[in-house]
């Protein structure tokens, strides 16, 4: 199996999410730069966090014109797994391969602690390692995670079982106060609707080694890893 | 030619950055200010293009970069 990282002029979890897919892989990505026009053969896209462009314009924006992101978006329509955190959510959201927008958090603060989040559909390539209403923690670092959609959307979203994860407290209580950045319904991650492509806003390469603190993320990687492979 | 591209967040979107506006205003004493949406305006040098086709090629860059229509609105001024 091989995987591909893209790296944008401001990303700064780029080599984060290397090191996670080689720990669970076994054998390093290869880092793509944002303006090479084209993609190594690969089995899985991740699009990492960052400040791509030093969020001018809108986060994520200059970065969904890049020439890397044309090319990616005509791979996630063939089907090629993508896996979009943090700034990377904001890419996807901007390039139309995910429905809805990030806007600044409501509390107008930028946001850096671990969250709980609750396990809200089954994708068993992306959250096979857990169960529906499992509880998982992996940290947040954002100013702009706050996810809007205009309501016939989000309405979609659930009927369709496409929000991947939801921000809960450690007992997995989905409610306004644990709604850190004021997201529509508390949501953290959704997923496209044929489900190949998941965008969240927490960091599941963060959490990866007891020494990092929790190995929720290192469950995610090995899961998607071997669900490729 | 120029064009001024004012671009504004729709109604019903969550604007943080206008309310910490607001809530600023009364501090310093604006009591009847209310509701405060912020937005965003661009200047453009077009170069050599016809007026007559200049608002369709604006209208381009809004809709591919300029403005995101999920969450914001746009209007263009051509100006000479």
């Amino acid at each position: 199996m091989k995987a591909a990282v893209i790296v944008f002029p401001g990303s700064n979890c780029d080599r984060d999410m290397k090191i996670a897919i080689e720990q669970s892989l076994g054998s390093s990505p290869t880092m793509v730069w944002h303006g090479d026009s084209e993609l190594p053969d690969t089995d899985l896209i991740a699009v990492p966090g960052g400040f791509s462009y030093g969020d001018y314009l809108r986060c994520g924006a200059i970065a969904g014109n890049s020439p890397i992101m044309r090319e990616v978006v005509k791979r996630a329509a063939s089907g090629t797994p993508i896996l979009a955190v943090c700034n990377g959510f904001q890419i996807a959201t901007e390039t139309g391969m995910l429905p809805g927008a990030l806007l600044r958090n409501a509390n107008q603060k930028f946001i850096c602690k671990d969250v709980h989040l609750k396990v809200s559909s089954q994708n068993n390539r992306f959250s096979g390692a857990f169960k529906v209403d499992d509880i998982v923690r992996f940290p947040v670092a954002h100013h702009d995670g706050n996810y809007f959609a205009d309501a016939d959307t989000v309405a979609r979203l659930e009927d369709n079982g496409q929000i991947a994860f939801r921000y809960s407290d450690e007992d997995g209580v989905v409610s306004p106060e644990t709604n850190i950045n004021g997201s529509c319904n508390n949501i953290a991650g959704i997923y496209n609707d044929a489900g190949n492509i998941l965008g969240l806003m927490p960091h599941p390469e963060r959490l990866i080694s007891d020494q990092l603190g929790g190995t929720d993320g290192k469950l995610f990687f090995d899961n998607l890893i071997n669900s490729l492979n | 030619m120029k064009a001024r591209v004012t671009i504004s967040l729709k109604n019903g979107v969550l604007d943080p950055q206008g309310k910490a506006i607001s809530h600023a205003l009364h501090g310093l004493g604006f009591d009847n200010v209310g509701e405060v949406r912020q937005g965003k305006i661009i200047e453009l040098e077009l170069g050599d293009i016809s007026a007559s086709d200049a608002p369709s090629v604006v209208d381009k860059m809004c809709t591919q970069l300029l403005a995101n229509t999920v969450i914001e609105n746009y209007s263009v001024e051509l100006l000479d």
